[in-house]
């Protein structure tokens, strides 16, 4: 369908986006690559009264990596993550999961700012950044912010971002070179949103038993969340074939998972366990 | 507004309402039909243009948004006297039935193999699960692309 009108425009500092998105009462909305706000607006589930282009806002598009960790600037795209050869030893759990993410031309435009905050339950980089506790910085009217994954996302396409506030970077923290990490989704077609996904990470002490187990999943509920169960699981035992189908047990158990024309409750409910379970799997492997 | 980018290599200059998307402009602005509307929401890829070579869909992403640009549609992947060899591999492997699907799928697999000649099977698979063909079943499209590799390996320094 062919989009209803609104008014455009394309401010080239932060400032002035911030300014413009605090000017219309709620109305206006950031665009970065248009890959999730423009379908919205085609089937008027979104109808902006502004888009404020994000595209000429400069350093938001860079992946900074130190010893604290990956930094992405919100105008980071798919690509671009794809792109990087540093991320494989950096982040191999960023990575795996974004070669999930969308097809190729969408990868092309889709940025990790408009990912996060759209939030959309089965999206991959909102997963990352719980399961990871990423930090998102974002900018407003009132200064700068820096929010918890955690506390981000609270519900389907539901943020912690108020109207006038713009993501600039989602902070990773450091990923130490011995931690074991493991991406499963499942979905009908490569690229298309997962019916339910796990993102898993653990790190392993001198007798080979897991501790800092982080799981989380995708796809299952209103908002990406981590598994207090199956990590209490994981932690202080080797992840041998035994806590392997604990732990996948055990993920089946602690989800709520919506009903849809994809896929019935019961049906995400055992997935999620079979993805827990390759991820452990491929983690250990 | 007034928008100003580069179609095919010729600059072009159109007056839009920001809602315009690129692929209704290129359409209706600039009378090249050849870029296809299926969806309107990104799902069918059948809008498929390169802008600054990268393939994006054209239905979402806005005109007001391609200031600047240089811009490559189907139209521009042709020649006048011949067919390309990508087009050529089309029509050898049967690529194409009713056509609604393939400026879609050249400008996909032009962008895939002008970067990457070498792709495998799998790639070539993983890149067009992108676009929805309702005729063919896919497989003479691979095969299509797999083989016009060669013609891009060459022209590669
Ligand atoms: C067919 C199809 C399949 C897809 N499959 C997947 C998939 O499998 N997994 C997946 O994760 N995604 C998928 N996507 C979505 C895609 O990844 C989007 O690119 C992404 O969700 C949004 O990024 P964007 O840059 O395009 O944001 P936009 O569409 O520009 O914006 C999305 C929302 O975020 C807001 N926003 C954007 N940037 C900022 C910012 N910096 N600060 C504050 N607010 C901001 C906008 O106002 C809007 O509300 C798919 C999309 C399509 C069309
Ligand atoms: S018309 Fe653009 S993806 Fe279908
Ligand atoms: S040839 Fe008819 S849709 Fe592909």
């Amino acid at each position: 369908m062919k989009m209803p009108p609104f008014e455009y425009a394309c401010p080239t500092s932060l400032s002035e986006a911030v300014k413009l998105l605090a000017s219309h009462d709620g109305e206006a909305k950031a665009l970065a690559g248009g890959q999730s706000l423009l379908p919205m607006m085609a089937f008027r589930v979104a109808q902006p009264t502004l888009l404020v282009d994000l595209r000429k806002l400069s350093g938001l598009g860079e992946i900074k990596i130190s010893a604290d960790g990956v930094r992405l600037g919100a105008l980071v795209r798919w690509r671009d993550i794809e792109d990087d050869d540093r991320l494989d030893a950096a982040h191999p759990l960023l990575k795996a999961a974004i070669a999930h993410v969308a097809h190729y031309q969408i990868r092309n435009r889709g940025t990790v700012g408009g990912s996060i905050a759209h939030a959309d339950p089965a999206a991959e980089m909102p997963g990352i950044a719980v399961a990871c506790d990423a930090e998102i910085a974002v900018m407003g009217k009132a200064g700068a912010r820096i929010i918890k994954a955690a506390d981000f996302f609270l519900g389907a396409l539901t943020t912690a971002l108020q109207p006038d506030e713009i993501i600039t970077e989602v902070r990773l923290p450091a990923w130490p070179a011995s931690r074991r990490s493991g991406f499963q989704e499942f979905a009908r077609r490569r690229g298309d949103f997962a019916m339910a996904g796990a993102a898993l990470f653990y790190d392993l002490d001198k007798s080979g038993k897991a501790s800092n187990a982080h799981v989380g999943v995708i796809g299952v509920g209103d908002r990406p969340r981590r598994l207090k169960p199956v990590e209490a699981v994981l932690n202080g035992s080797a992840i041998d074939e035994a806590t392997i189908a604990k732990a996948a047990a055990a993920a089946s158990a602690a989800v709520e998972p919506q009903e849809d024309i994809h896929a019935s409750a019961a049906y995400r409910r055992s997935l999620t366990g079979t993805m827990v379970e390759r991820a452990l799997k491929s983690a250990a492997g | 507004m007034p928008v100003k980018f580069e179609v095919n290599g010729k600059p072009v200059s159109v007056d839009v309402e920001p809602r315009l998307t690129l692929a209704d402009c290129l359409r209706h602005h600039l009378r090249l039909t050849g870029t296809h509307v299926g969806c309107e929401h990104g799902v069918c890829g059948a809008c498929t243009v390169l802008v600054d070579g990268d393939a994006v869909r054209s239905c979402l992403m806005l005109a007001v948004q391609a200031e600047g640009a240089k811009v490559v549609t189907v139209e521009g992947l042709s020649n006048d006297d011949d067919l390309t060899p990508l087009q050529k591999s089309f029509r050898k492997h049967h690529a194409l039935q009713c056509g609604f699907c393939t400026p879609g799928f050249i400008t996909t697999a032009h962008a895939l193999l002008t970067e990457e000649p070498d792709c495998d099977a799998d790639r070539v698979r993983e890149v067009l699960s992108g676009n929805i063909c309702r005729c063919t079943g896919y497989i003479a499209i691979v095969e299509a692309v797999l083989d016009a590799r060669s013609a891009y390996k060459k022209t590669t320094p």
